[in-house]
Formats: C-alpha cells, sequence, structure tokens
C-alpha cells in the first residue's frame, strides 16, 4: 500500500505540468497584444516592444515557458493590472472562500448522494424510490444557477429566513454562525446536481451489486438482510461511486464559477468571471492554474480512498 | 437437443426481436420526454412562421409587463420585448447550440476514443493522457479558460463546451473499443482477411454506436445546460442576441421586481433539459443489453413463493430434505416461463445424490429454488413444497429461513473467485458464516476459522486467513467455499458445480476432499454437475434432468451401467472416455443416424 | 520425408517484461517456454494442458494472432516472418483458427451471410455469385440449413454457431485449421456432434488439424499425435496409443488419472 500510494503521488507531478503547459498555451493564443492590454490603446510603440521584452514575448515559447513556469514555482503569478495587486494574493484569499463553499457541498453532496442512492435501490419500485428518482431527475435538469435565484426569491426575499449575498454580514457579522447562514443557500444550490450524479449512479451501482454471486452467498450463509446490503452489497457498491465522487469535486469547483456569481460569494469563480470580462489574463492564468491543480489533488485523495477500500488495486 | 447432424430449421427470425423503438414506447417517462422535446423542438423549428411580434422590438413604454397581461402572454423584459417571442427564439439558439456541441463532441470524441482502444500500445496511451489532462481540469473552468482566449460569443461558447465534453466520449468509446478489438468476432474478421480500417468502420463501429448514442443522450442535457451557464455569465450569446442563458442573465437585475423575466427563460431550460434526460434513461435502457435483459432488478432476500401454489404432502418419511413437485419459473416482459417443472427428490442422511443434466436443463435454478435463493424478480417458484425434516421451508417465514440457511442447508457455488467478496479477507468471510449461527467471542471466531480453513487444506492457514480472494489459487478458493459450507456443521450440503470452474487435477483433489468430508460428518450432500464422470466419482445416486423435469433416477452404478430413458441413455452414450480412443466416434455416428432417432 | 504443414522450433513468447514508466522492471510472464512442434499433412495433432500452460498462446501465435518473442515458425514450408510482412491475407490462406466461445467469434451486428462472405471476398477475391455459390456448399458441408445466412448470430445454439465458425474457416480455403477448445463451451451430445463433423471435414477437405484441448478423452477419441504442455513447456510428445498406454511424464500420468470416468474398471 505505502508504494503504491507513493507511485500514485508521483503520478501527480506529470499530470501538474500537462495542466501548466495547457494553460500556458491557451493564454498565449489569446489574440492580441498584452503589451496593448496593459497600456491601453495609446501605447507608444516604445513601450510597447519595452514590455515585450520585460514579459520575455520576444523570446521562442519554450523559453517563454521555463520563465514562466520558474516564475510560478517561486509564487510569482505576476501582477493582475485591473487589481493592481499580485495574483497569487488574489487567487489564494478567494480560493480560500471557494473551498470553504464547494467543500461544504461535497460534504453534502456525497453524503445525500450516497444515502439516497442506497434506499432508492434497497427499495426499488417503492413510494421512497419514485420521490427519490423524480427529484434527482429535476435535480440534474435544472440550471444550478436558476435554481440559486428561485431560491434567493424564496428563502430571502419573501420568507426572509437567509441573506441573499455575501460570504458575512456587512454590519455586524463575521462570526461562525453568521457564515453558517450564509453557506445555506449556495453550497444547497452547489451541491444539488451533484447529489443527484451520484445518487444515481450508488443507486446503479448498488442494484448491480445486489445481483452478484457473493451477494447470493452471503444470503447463503443464512445472514440476516441487513447485512448484506450494508457489509457486502454497499461495501462493493462504494468502490465504485468513490471516484465519482472524485470527479463531482470537479462539478461542485467549476459550479462555483455560478454560484458564486448569483450569491455574490468572494471566491475564485466570481473572480475569473470579472477577469475575464476585462481580459485580466494573467489573473484568470492564476486562478484556473490553482483550481485545476487543487482538483488533481482531490481526485488523487478519492483515488487513495478507492485503493484503501479495494485490496484488489493495491497488488 | 436442438442440435443435430441432420439439418435443423434455425429460429424463426424477427419474431423474439422486438424493436427498439417499440421498447423505447413501452417506457412511459421516456416516451412523454420524447413527446415534450419533439413539441418544443416543433415550436422552435416554427419560429419564423408563428405569429410572433419581434423578439428584439423595445418598448420602453411596455417595460415589465407582468405574465399573462394582455399581448404579451409571458409579459415583456427591462426593454419591453416579449418574453414569449424572445423565450422561443431563444430556445431555438439553445438548442442549435447545445445539440451543435452534442454532435461535434461526438464525432471528434468518439473518433479519438476508437482509434485509440483499437491500436492501443503507445497510441493509446499517448492519446490518454492528452484527454486525461482535459478532464484534469474541473469541468466548467476548462470552458471558461477556452472562451476567456476565444472571446465571449456563441460559436466560441459552442467550441468551449464541445472541447469540454469530448473526453467523456472519447473515454466511454475506448473502453467498448478496447474489449471489442480483444474480441474474437474481430480476430476471426482479421484471418478472414481485412484489414485495420476495415475492421473498424464493419466490424468495431457498429458495436459501438450503441455508446456513443447513450452517451450522446445522456449528455445533450449538460451542453444545453453549460450554454445557458455561459451566457449566464455573459460569455455566451451577445446582445442583441438572445439565448435562454443570456435572458436569464439579463433579467437576474430585476429579480426582486420583475422575477418573471429570470424565471420564465429558467423553466424553459429546465422543460428542455428534463425532457433530454428523461428520453436519454430511456434511450439508454432500450440499448445497454444488461439493462433490456432486466438486469437491474433488485433481488430480495429470498424468491418469491406464489401463494396458490400447490403444497404436495411429503413423500419420504425418512428424507432430511425431500423437494415435491417443485415449479420455478421467471417472469420477463409479463411473460412467465416455466425453468424447473414437477421436480421432485429426496435426500437421504449421509447419501450423495447428483443432480445431472445440460446447461438449461433447470438443475441450479432447482438448487437454488430449495432455500430460496432463485434472484427474484423475475424468479418465482409456482408450485411444489421443501420440506427440510418434515418442515415445508417455502412456507417458514422470512427470519426462520434465513436462519436455516447456512445453518442446517449450505451451498457451495461454482466459480470461487465471483462468489466469495472480493474485497473481505477470507478468514473474516469464513468467520462471518459461524457468526451468522453461532454466539462466539472474537478469538473463538477467528481459532474457529482457522480451524475450518485447516481442515478443507488451506497451508498455513493462520497466515492465509488475511488473504483476498484474488491472492488465492482457484482450487483454494474453492476450499474457503468448502470450509465456510461446513462452518455450522449443516445436515445437507448443496454443491452447485463446484469443479466446473477448475482444472482436472485440481477437480479431482477437490471431490476428493468432498468425499472425505462427507463421510467424517456424515453430511447429504446434493451435487449438481453435468459431467458424468464426476457423478461416478461422488454420488450414490443420480436424478437425470432434460428440460426442467427429472426424467430418471435411480442408484450410480445401475443407472450409468443401464440408462432406461432414451435421453439417458443418449447423454451417456455421448461422454467420451479415456480408453475409448477412436472407437468414440464410430459410436456416436451409429447415433446419430436418422434411422436411430426416437 | 513429406513437407510439415506447420513447424515450430524454439517457440517462446513472453508477456510484460520492459520498463515502466517510473523506473523498476515490470513482471515478465513466458507463456510458451521454447516448444518445438510439427504437424504433419493430413494428420491431427492435440495439445493437451490445463489452464496457463500456454496452449492457446501458442495457437495465436500459429495463425499470425500473436508475435512470438522467439523462435522459427514455419507455415505450409514458408517462413512465418515472410507471411507476416505480406499482410493478414497471406496467413489466413494458408491457417485458419476456430475459437473456444462460437458466440463471442460472430459479430453480433452482422448476418451469417455477411459473416461467411468476408473470407470469400477478401482471401479468395471470388465474384458476387461464386460467393453464393460456395456459401451454399459450405453451410451445407457443416449441416445448416439455406436460410441460414440471413440470420443474426444470436439466434443461434452454441453447436449451431460452432457450425458456422466452422464454415468461416473453411470458407478461406485454408489447409491447416488450428482448433482452439473447439467443443469445450458446448454441452456433451452437441460437443460429440460437431467432434463428428469435425472428422467428416477433415477427410472431405483434406485439412490438418491442430487441437487445442484440456480434456484427455476428446483429444484420445480425435488425435493422431498428442502434446502435453504445462506452464508453457512440452513436456511430453507421443502418437496417441502410446500416450494413453504408456504415459512417459509423471505430469501425463496425473492427467490421465486425474480425469473422472463414467465406468470404473
Amino acid at each position: 500500500m505505502p508504494a503504491y500510494a507513493a507511485k500514485r503521488l508521483l503520478s501527480v507531478f506529470p499530470v501538474l505540468f500537462g495542466l501548466s503547459v495547457i494553460v500556458f498555451l491557451v493564454m498565449s493564443m489569446i489574440p492580441g497584444d498584452p503589451a496593448t492590454a496593459i497600456l491601453g490603446a495609446y501605447a507608444t510603440p516604445e513601450n510597447v516592444e519595452r514590455i515585450n521584452r520585460d514579459l520575455g514575448l520576444d523570446k521562442p515559447l519554450v523559453q517563454q515557458y521555463v520563465i514562466w513556469i520558474g516564475n510560478v514555482l517561486q509564487g510569482d503569478f505576476g501582477r493582475s493590472f485591473a487589481l493592481n495587486r499580485p495574483v497569487l494574493d488574489e487567487v489564494l484569499e478567494r480560493f480560500q472562500a471557494t473551498l470553504v463553499l464547494a467543500g461544504v457541498s461535497l460534504v453534502l453532496c456525497a453524503v445525500i448522494g450516497l444515502l439516497a442512492g442506497v434506499v432508492s435501490a434497497v427499495r426499488q419500485f417503492g413510494w421512497a424510490d419514485k420521490v427519490i428518482t423524480f427529484v434527482v431527475l429535476a435535480g440534474i435538469s435544472m440550471p444550478s444557477f436558476w435554481l440559486g435565484l428561485i431560491l434567493i426569491l424564496l428563502f430571502a426575499v419573501k420568507w426572509r429566513l437567509l441573506p441573499a449575498s455575501g460570504m458575512y454580514a456587512i454590519y455586524g457579522g463575521g462570526d461562525f454562525k453568521d457564515l453558517l447562514l450564509h453557506l445555506i443557500l449556495p453550497a444547497t444550490t452547489l451541491a444539488v446536481v451533484a447529489a443527484g450524479v451520484i445518487a444515481r449512479l450508488t443507486r446503479a451501482a448498488m442494484l448491480e451489486v445486489l445481483r452478484q454471486d457473493f451477494v447470493r452467498t452471503a444470503r447463503a450463509k443464512g445472514l440476516p438482510e441487513r447485512q448484506v446490503i450494508y457489509r457486502h452489497a454497499f461495501r462493493a457498491a462504494v468502490v465504485s461511486v468513490i471516484p465519482v465522487i472524485g470527479i463531482q469535486a470537479g462539478f461542485v469547483l467549476g459550479g462555483a464559477v455560478y454560484i458564486e456569481t448569483v450569491f455574490q460569494w468572494p471566491g475564485i469563480g466570481a473572480m475569473l468571471v470579472n477577469a475575464i470580462s476585462t481580459r485580466d489574463i494573467l489573473l484568470v492564468q492564476g486562478g484556473v492554474l490553482v483550481v485545476a491543480a487543487s482538483y488533481v489533488l482531490f481526485n488523487l485523495a478519492a483515488d487513495m480512498l478507492q485503493t484503501m477500500l479495494d485490496p484488489r488495486i493495491r497488488s | 437437443m436442438t442440435d443435430s447432424l441432420m439439418v435443423v430449421p434455425a429460429p424463426k427470425a424477427g419474431s423474439q426481436r422486438v424493436s427498439s423503438w417499440k421498447l423505447l414506447f413501452h417506457n412511459r417517462l421516456a416516451s412523454i420526454g420524447l413527446c415534450l422535446l419533439g413539441m418544443l423542438v416543433l415550436v422552435a423549428l416554427l419560429a419564423p412562421v408563428l405569429p410572433l411580434p419581434d423578439p428584439n422590438a423595445t418598448a420602453p413604454a411596455e417595460r415589465l409587463r407582468p405574465v399573462l397581461s394582455e399581448g404579451h402572454l409571458l409579459g415583456t423584459d427591462q426593454l419591453g420585448r416579449d418574453i414569449l417571442s424572445r423565450l422561443i427564439w431563444g430556445s431555438r439558439v439553445s438548442m442549435t447550440v447545445g445539440f451543435s456541441a452534442t454532435l461535434v463532441a461526438a464525432v471528434i470524441g468518439s473518433a479519438i476514443g476508437l482509434v485509440s482502444g483499437y491500436a492501443g500500445g503507445r497510441t493509446d496511451n499517448l492519446m490518454m493522457r492528452g484527454v486525461d489532462m482535459l478532464m484534469a481540469f474541473p469541468y466548467i473552468l476548462l470552458a471558461l479558460a477556452i472562451v476567456a482566449v476565444l472571446g465571449p460569443g456563441l460559436m466560441n461558447a459552442l467550441y468551449a463546451i464541445a472541447v469540454v465534453n469530448i473526453p467523456f466520449f472519447a473515454r466511454n468509446v475506448r473502453g467498448v473499443t478496447l474489449a471489442l478489438s480483444h474480441a474474437e468476432f474481430v480476430d476471426a474478421a482479421r484471418l478472414s482477411g481485412k484489414g485495420h480500417v476495415s475492421i473498424l468502420a464493419t466490424e468495431i463501429l457498429p458495436n459501438v454506436l450503441p455508446v456513443i448514442v447513450i452517451t450522446m443522450s445522456t449528455t445533450a442535457g449538460w451542453m444545453i445546460l453549460e450554454t445557458a451557464g455561459l451566457s449566464f455569465l455573459g460569455l455566451g450569446a451577445q446582445p442583441p442576441q438572445a439565448d435562454l442563458g443570456s435572458m436569464l442573465g439579463e433579467g437576474r437585475a430585476q429579480l426582486f421586481t420583475a422575477p418573471h423575466v429570470s424565471v420564465v427563460p429558467g423553466v424553459m431550460i429546465f422543460l428542455i433539459v428534463i425532457s433530454l434526460n428523461v428520453l436519454g434513461d430511456g434511450i439508454r435502457d432500450v440499448l445497454d443489453p444488461r439493462l433490456r435483459s432486466g438486469a437491474l432488478l433488485r433481488p430480495g432476500p429470498r424468491t418469491a413463493v406464489d401463494p396458490d401454489r400447490t403444497v404436495p404432502k411429503p413423500g419420504n418419511a425418512d428424507a432430511v430434505l425431500d423437494v415435491q413437485g417443485l415449479e420455478t419459473g421467471f417472469t420477463r416482459n409479463g411473460h412467465y416461463s416455466a425453468a424447473v417443472k414437477d421436480v421432485s427428490l429426496y435426500l437421504q442422511p449421509g447419501e450423495c445424490l447428483g443432480l445431472i443434466g445440460e446447461s438449461g436443463s433447470g438443475k441450479s435454478v432447482t438448487a437454488l429454488s430449495i432455500m430460496g435463493l432463485v434472484n427474484s424478480p423475475p424468479g418465482i417458484i409456482r408450485n411444489g413444497a421443501v420440506y427440510l425434516h418434515g418442515e415445508d421451508v417455502l412456507a417458514m417465514p422470512e427470519t426462520k429461513l434465513i436462519a436455516c440457511r447456512g445453518s442446517r442447508v449450505a451451498y457451495i457455488f461454482q466459480d470461487p473467485l465471483t462468489t466469495l467478496h472480493p474485497m473481505h479477507p477470507i478468514g473474516r468471510q469464513v468467520e462471518e458464516a459461524i457468526a451468522a449461527h453461532q454466539r462466539l467471542d472474537r478469538s473463538s471466531l477467528r481459532e474457529c476459522s482457522i480451524a475450518l480453513l485447516e481442515r478443507v487444506g488451506i497451508p498455513d492457514a493462520g497466515e492465509r486467513a488475511k488473504h483476498f480472494p484474488h491472492q488465492l489459487s482457484g482450487g483454494q478458493r474453492q476450499r474457503v467455499g468448502i470450509a465456510m459450507a461446513l462452518a455450522n456443521d449443516p445436515d445437507v450440503i448443496i454443491a452447485d458445480e463446484p469443479t466446473t470452474a477448475l482444472d482436472v487435477t485440481v477437480q479431482a483433489q477437490i471431490l476428493d476432499l468432498l468425499r472425505e468430508l462427507q463421510k467424517e460428518r456424515g453430511m447429504a450432500l446434493l451435487f449438481i454437475t453435468h459431467d458424468f464422470g464426476v457423478v461416478a466419482d461422488i454420488c450414490d445416486r443420480v436424478a437425470v434432468m432434460k428440460d426442467g423435469e427429472v426424467v430418471e433416477t435411480g442408484d450410480t452404478r445401475g443407472l450409468l451401467a443401464n440408462p432406461q430413458h432414451a435421453y439417458t441413455k443418449r447423454l451417456i452414450a455421448c461422454v467420451p472416455e479415456i480408453g475409448q480412443g477412436k472407437q468414440f466416434l464410430e459410436h456416436v455416428s451409429a447415433l446419430f443416424r436418422p434411422e436411430n432417432w426416437p | 520425408m513429406t513437407p510439415h504443414m506447420l513447424e515450430v522450433r524454439n517457440l517462446t513468447k513472453t508477456f510484460g517484461g520492459g520498463r515502466a514508466l517510473f523506473g523498476g522492471r515490470r513482471h515478465m510472464v513466458t507463456a510458451v517456454d521454447r516448444v518445438s512442434l510439427a504437424l504433419r499433412p493430413g494428420e491431427t495433432l492435440a495439445v493437451v494442458g490445463e489452464s496457463g500452460s500456454g496452449k492457446s498462446t501458442l495457437a495465436r501465435m500459429l495463425v499470425g494472432l500473436e508475435k512470438p518473442t522467439a523462435g522459427e515458425m514455419m507455415i505450409a514450408g514458408r517462413d512465418a516472418d515472410e507471411l507476416r510482412r505480406q499482410g493478414p491475407r497471406a496467413f489466413g490462406k494458408i491457417v485458419q483458427y476456430v475459437f473456444q466461445d462460437p458466440v463471442a467469434s460472430l459479430n453480433p451486428r452482422k448476418t451469417i451471410g455477411e459473416i461467411l462472405e468476408t473470407p470469400l471476398r477478401q482471401l479468395n477475391r471470388y465474384d458476387a455469385e461464386e460467393r453464393r455459390a460456395r456459401m451454399t456448399e459450405l453451410l451445407d458441408a457443416v449441416r445448416m440449413p439455406a436460410d441460414t445466412l440471413s440470420r443474426y448470430p444470436h439466434e443461434f445454439s452454441g453447436g449451431q454457431a460452432q457450425r458456422i465458425a466452422i464454415a468461416r474457416s473453411l470458407a478461406a480455403e485454408a489447409q491447416i485449421l488450428i482448433l482452439d477448445e473447439p467443443v469445450s463451451a458446448l454441452d456433451v451430445s452437441v460437443q460429440a456432434q460437431v467432434l463428428l463433423l469435425l472428422q467428416e471435414l477433415k477427410q472431405s477437405f483434406g485439412l490438418s488439424y491442430l487441437f487445442i484441448s484440456h480434456d484427455l478423452a476428446v483429444v484420445e477419441a480425435v488425435s493422431d499425435r498428442v502434446a502435453v504442455m504445462r506452464s508453457g513447456r512440452l513436456v511430453e510428445e507421443a502418437p496417441v496409443d502410446a500416450l494413453f498406454s504408456n504415459p512417459q511424464d509423471p505430469y501425463t500420468r496425473q492427467l490421465i488419472s486425474s480425469a473422472p470416468k463414467v465406468h470404473k474398471r
């Protein structure tokens, strides 16, 4: 197991390298001249040339990448021209807020999804299964930003139960309870789709496993049905659901873009959308890189967990 | 016995082949989805000819009219434009972009998957690493990055969404292609002289097509949602052009004053996507052969028993197990067919009864019916009784039946790799079998299980107990299966083809072990097999099954030497035996001459 | 001495090995280890072994589906490397293969007609009319009705599917058939009929068989010579009568004594 873990950990580096290359290439393909973007339309040719030289844009692409990745590894992601502050500072600050939101959503969707899926499978064609199937289907068919708006309309505007936007109240907030209250709506909205996907897959995995020979063996041993379902069937089903939860981490991180915009959550998603519209390329670059890297780590964790649970992968 | 040397008419074509469309319409939800989607598409297509006001005509005086106002069925937006008209024109744009993105992603992704899966090796590795790279980005983030590069706009959103979805197609298609390219029929085509391109296009692609269609139908909804999402963020459709997402985004500013401006487009997106998803599920159910055969039904803890079954009286007073008039069948797509008809057999204490038959003869179903282990649905026991020490198992309440399983009647199954739990150590699985019926503390459980493993001939049992099934050889796994069956000293062991998956040398060892254990513990053994040699080796009596019925029962030696039923005669004659040599074929050819047919 | 139909010398096949991406050698398995065999014209040579003995890998190498790691291979007097260079057709015209699982060896989405047509067109370059005629003859030879052509594989039982698969291998008009456990997936009564059919076809088409099996009783009934394999190696090779009456290798003896017998003597 430790050998496998080390090997799997090592395999993250080529992925991270590939990510950085893609991000770098994508950003270098941007039409137009970064110098003009920085200096504005009235730049003199001399100034443009100076900026290009400063940014290393007159050098070949490979060399540019080496310089860029060298800087990135030293924590220098460049400066955001729109905010006039180092990209890394802004990204890290924003990323914390996203991590709180996405983390809570991920836990929420995993717990709800697994639970709903198992209940739905075990009570196949019963009323619980029907209700869950319907809710799940509706959940995954809904634009999450629209659901967010509806929830704001209901809970914040109509019933005035929960705050509509932001991470903390502007006046007098700032404590944990305040954060929780602000989290409820966006975290729920963000979790809905992912929970639906997990529930569907868990249901299918459970139904598939319940047909397998080893479940029949468990029954033939005389185990009570509860043990057959939870100790034998669920144990085998959850192994195939874990990678899906890893993938959902990506949906949750990505979906945060919408939710943060709708709920004005000061996270990295909202930052990215703004940066794209102001064409603050370095900020986009830094943001995408950090989020993608964290997603790789999420998947690594899911992979490790799966390996821990399934002895067959280890050998 | 449908095969013979004589010309046999093949089964009627088309009779069992229910068309996929028909199956799809059988699925109520899917047909609702199809109708809804069809309507929405139709309306969107007809937009130019419908009597709708200009979707872009602004009328500041008519701003933010509510729903159901005069002249504006769904009201007007912040610029006084008619929402209904914009909704229909917007749906047109959203659906076009969503479907186009699906098509682009499907074509490119499937091509990558086909080539990668078929070529294998380095090409596969390289292409899949690239796809993994795309997948290493959180979903929407990559689309955002692409739009950031290309600039906001509907076409760019389309490209971004297509690119982001390519990996789904590539991976799904590659998985299937990889399996297919090692399929025997592909090897056969290669030997028939086909080249790589021809094999890919005519042998593999037709088999991959359902997967592509399934992936398309399940991702089309996503793609429409994502198009809407990018437009919502202002990165997709640019004004004055509007799709559903941008309508929603623009309406957001009026959320508190005129919620309908943003709610209405959201409802439309929801309707399109849910109809697509429902339809997609239906298509998947129809095209996936596993789902088509109803493989995803949850089997209950015991086989269903028809409450109106006939209950024959026990036939043998001194039998441990006495099956009388058993009929078990399966209900598929509303049709019932019996797999086992009027089967009666009994087991005396300490004897071994062989149940022999060819595939489909119903021997396994009979064996599983005894303790209600036939999966149900679709299985059902229609008639008969199973007496265990005079008590009808089929009439027992569930808890009592479960208590009898493993303690009084235990099973050994065919393939121990699939019948042992892959994620529990074997020692634990044996312990579990003991703990199901005996109250013991942990350490005595462990001792008991190790003693059992030692008894069945697992060397170094204490250490081996920590191993997982996949780390053991086939013979050792079957020994574990036997240990579990022995755990509670049952009166009857039902062994369902326990040696079929094993090599002959291992089979001989396992048969020796079973014979020895049976003698030592005085258990009755019901031995299911298709092999007359095995029957001769281990059974005292034998029952021959054909098409769900027992055709002949008798003492093993007598039955093998002098079979009475024509079927048994032929079956035994067809078994080649060492020592017969070339005579075997002469013998068989006489048997299959038309004049010797019954 | 007549030329051999098939002749292999020191044929070896290893899987795995090489270096993994992150250092460390990958596990290497020798599936076939220096096997030498010859198949004479018109004879049936059986290769017997348990699972993992390498008999199937050997068979796949002989039809060009697997490339040997080392050793020489002559097919109908021609060097296998030379055949391989000539492309997939060259092998197929000389050696054909019958698979263990007949249903898996037929493409589920093609009619039997399309399946049978392929070798006739690709290997023998027959025109449409000739193909039609040949297909009818072939179905006749394997005792299947003519309307088989328009049906799909799933409409047939295992035994019928194996007949169709045999017809396909005959369509190539090759002289050598490699039969890889052709009857193991079939019930005994069907198995006997297919064995009988194979025997007849061998005579009427003048074929040579390499018959792979794990079932000694079947082997004794159909073969002229027997080769016994164990973990990739050839442990014994002898004419069928000699092998069964006087097995030399202890493993062969063990195999023979383990085989279950219907009539105890």
